[in-house]
């Protein structure tokens, strides 16, 4: 896979055939696909409160992707970010509900830190399975994710469940809520956070030494491992980091956007980090972009299912088929070769 | 322990070879395609794709065995096209098969919407039903575990005996374990690699397909969203706790399904939230990977062959 700001060219073109295989989706079931397309994109940029609620729903993506980036790069397969995610919300909620008499700015930290810290240990025991069980970590990562929307619907349905029917907690304090910087959307500073994040994470894959071995660990495990580094501590920093990252994407959700913790709250943000990895050719600035495009897939769609009835399942689907095509860039090749363009 | 005869029964035998099912077709897919070197993460949905594809063929025509037909055959398109990109276009195998689980995921929710207005749950269809094996259902205990259960329960028992055979018993199988372990020197032998990469995955895919459509059209008759629940990984799991041969995948599958059964039941006695009760057959699939097999081998390097 090329990595660095140059391999976006080839993502660039997988959305567009992406866009093109569901165009005939739509076609084909009866929907119109232009009025489709062209509602997906006024609900998405339309105007500054569609941008806002673009931007809102990019930053969850934002972290999850950062999570996939950074343990791929240590050649680890975290497709579990969704659990992770999960988990880290319930943390921060906790954190927000219980901890109290703390001025904001330290109450806010707490409960960020809480997200990352229950997240990163979620991601550290696939980690551990695999440093020294040899358990491979794409089974376990999923598994773990189906364990954290079973533990926390527990948590939420039983010891910690708000009163009234809906499975929630109580809303968080004030004082650990991170503040709305553009009302009416729900965009909150968390999106200053995924930034911020996406520069960490390029800084310490490549200005520090753990970088450097967690990069030689995805590279070439037997080199790095005949080189000195010890294959199994990169393996359990990556992705301790990499729950970690997924783990704040959920602070971010539930200090910024619902103020509380509900059951069900990701409409799959773990998965949508993986596409977004990919399609940003595994560079934390191509991730930040290529999460916006998904953010706007995600708020565009709500637009576009109220506005056409096309089901908003389309969205995933293009998802998909975004990831099938970056997965083959060769078969990218030769179908614009098919089509006469030499590239 | 008040109703522990209530769980512990023949009964909960029988749930567990049919719950065992759906995960020992997946786990045997899993078995050909990483015997000739390809990881296909994508079982999980390939089956879920089959699942909805079975009902809606089945909805469309009134025939269950079409939608069996027709489920196979698109599970079977899913593996040559996962073969296709890993194998012809050098595409990462998982990336491909988590690509083929997410369209699947999407595609089948909105083809469900636009079917049956529902992204839920599908209108009821014809199932398989159940058939009675003679004489064998009139063994005491046997009878009730073994002697009646839908077709495609005896369909996966032949189809376990008949993969062993084929692996291990015939010219092909040579073949096929030959192209995983070397690819080159199964080249130089005159074997066409390519060839048996895309029979083996796509054979993968079919497999796979056959335990989607026991989920929808042999046990449930509807198809529901999500309804493969991560059988496909636990598949996954079966296989390499069965060390990748067709009986030790088997007999890993039928633990899952005990495991899955004994899950139901338990929820049924409402002696502890479900949500806990939900993550047992998840929680043991990771004990499983983590217990047993740091010390099983896998048939291949899973590296891609590019020929000379």
């Amino acid at each position: 896979m090329k990595r660095g700001l140059i391999g976006l060219v080839p993502p660039l073109i997988a959305v567009a055939f992406a866009f093109i295989v569901g165009a005939l989706v739509l076609q084909v079931t009866g929907y119109d696909p232009v009025e489709a397309y062209s509602a997906l994109m006024r609900g998405a940029f339309g105007d500054v409160y569609a941008v806002g609620q673009t931007l809102s729903r990019a930053t969850p993506i934002i972290f999850t992707s950062l999570a996939f980036l950074f343990a791929m790069r240590c050649g680890l397969f975290n497709i579990g970010a969704e659990g992770q995610l999960i988990v880290g919300a319930l943390g921060s909620a906790l954190a927000g509900i219980y901890l109290s008499g703390l001025p904001p700015v330290v109450h806010v930290s707490l409960a960020l830190l809480a997200g990352a810290l229950v997240g990163g240990l979620w991601g550290l025991i696939p980690a551990v399975l695999k440093a020294y069980f040899g358990a491979h970590e794409v089974i376990t990562t999923m598994m773990l994710s189906y364990v954290a929307e079973y533990l926390t619907g527990y948590m939420v349905n039983y010891p910690f469940k708000a009163p009234g029917w809906v499975a929630q907690t109580v809303p968080i304090a004030a004082t650990s809520q991170l503040p709305r910087i553009l009302q009416p959307t729900q965009l909150s500073a968390a999106v200053f956070i995924a930034v911020a994040l996406a520069a960490l994470t390029q800084f310490l894959l490549h200005n520090t030494t753990m970088g450097y071995e967690i990069r030689a660990i995805g590279l070439n495990m037997t080199a790095a491992e005949n080189a000195g580094i010890s294959v199994k501590r990169g393996v359990l920093i990556a992705l301790l980091i990499s729950g970690a990252m997924a783990g704040l994407g959920g602070s971010g959700e539930v200090l910024g956007v619902h103020r509380r913790f509900i059951e069900g709250f990701s409409p799959g943000y773990g998965w949508d980090g993986l596409a977004v990895a990919l399609v940003g050719g595994l560079h934390p600035i191509g991730v930040v972009l290529a999460a916006v495009l998904f953010g706007a897939l995600r708020s565009g769609g709500m637009v576009m299912t109220r506005a056409t009835g096309v089901p908003l399942d389309i969205v995933l689907l293009l998802q998909a088929l975004v990831i099938v095509f970056v997965s083959a860039p060769m078969l990218i090749r030769l179908l614009l070769r098919r089509v006469g363009y030499k590239w | 322990m008040v109703n522990l005869l209530d769980v512990l029964n023949v009964g909960l035998f029988a749930a567990a070879l049919r719950m065992a099912t759906p995960i020992a077709f997946a786990s045997l897919g899993g078995i050909f395609s990483e015997r000739v070197g390809i990881v296909n993460i994508g079982l999980e949905g390939t089956m879920l794709m089959s699942a909805f594809s079975g009902v809606a063929a089945t909805y469309y025509t009134g025939n269950p065995w079409l939608g069996v037909a027709v489920g196979v055959i698109v599970g079977g398109a899913l593996g040559l096209l996962h073969a296709f990109l890993t194998v012809r276009f050098v595409a990462n195998q998982i990336v491909s098969g988590t690509g083929i689980n997410i369209f699947a995921m999407g595609f089948t929710a909105y083809m469900s919407q636009v079917i049956w207005g529902s992204r839920g749950a599908s209108d009821s269809v014809r199932g398989l039903g159940a058939v009675s094996i003679p004489l064998l259902k009139d063994v005491p205990i046997l009878g009730k575990i073994l002697g009646t259960h839908s077709p495609l329960v005896y369909v996966m028992l032949i189809v376990t005996v008949l993969s062993y055979i084929v692996l291990f018993r015939t010219p092909l199988g040579l073949r096929i374990r030959a192209v995983g372990e070397h690819p080159a020197a199964a080249e130089t032998a005159g074997i066409n690699v390519y060839g048996i990469k895309y029979l083996c995955v796509t054979l993968s895919g079919m497999l796979a397909g056959l335990g989607g459509v026991f989920l929808s059209l042999g046990h449930l008759n509807l198809f529901a969203w999500g309804m493969t629940g991560g059988r496909g990984f636990i598949a996954m799991a079966a296989m390499i706790f069965g060390k990748w041969m067709p009986f030790g995948a088997f007999g890993a599958s039928i633990m899952f399904g005990l495991a899955d059964a004994l899950q139901m039941r338990l929820q049924a006695l409402g002696l502890l939230p479900p949500q806990i009760i939900l993550m047992i057959p998840y929680l043991l699939t990771v004990a499983v990977l983590a217990g047993v097999v740091g010390r099983a081998l896998p048939p291949s390097d899973y590296k891609p062959y590019v020929k000379e």
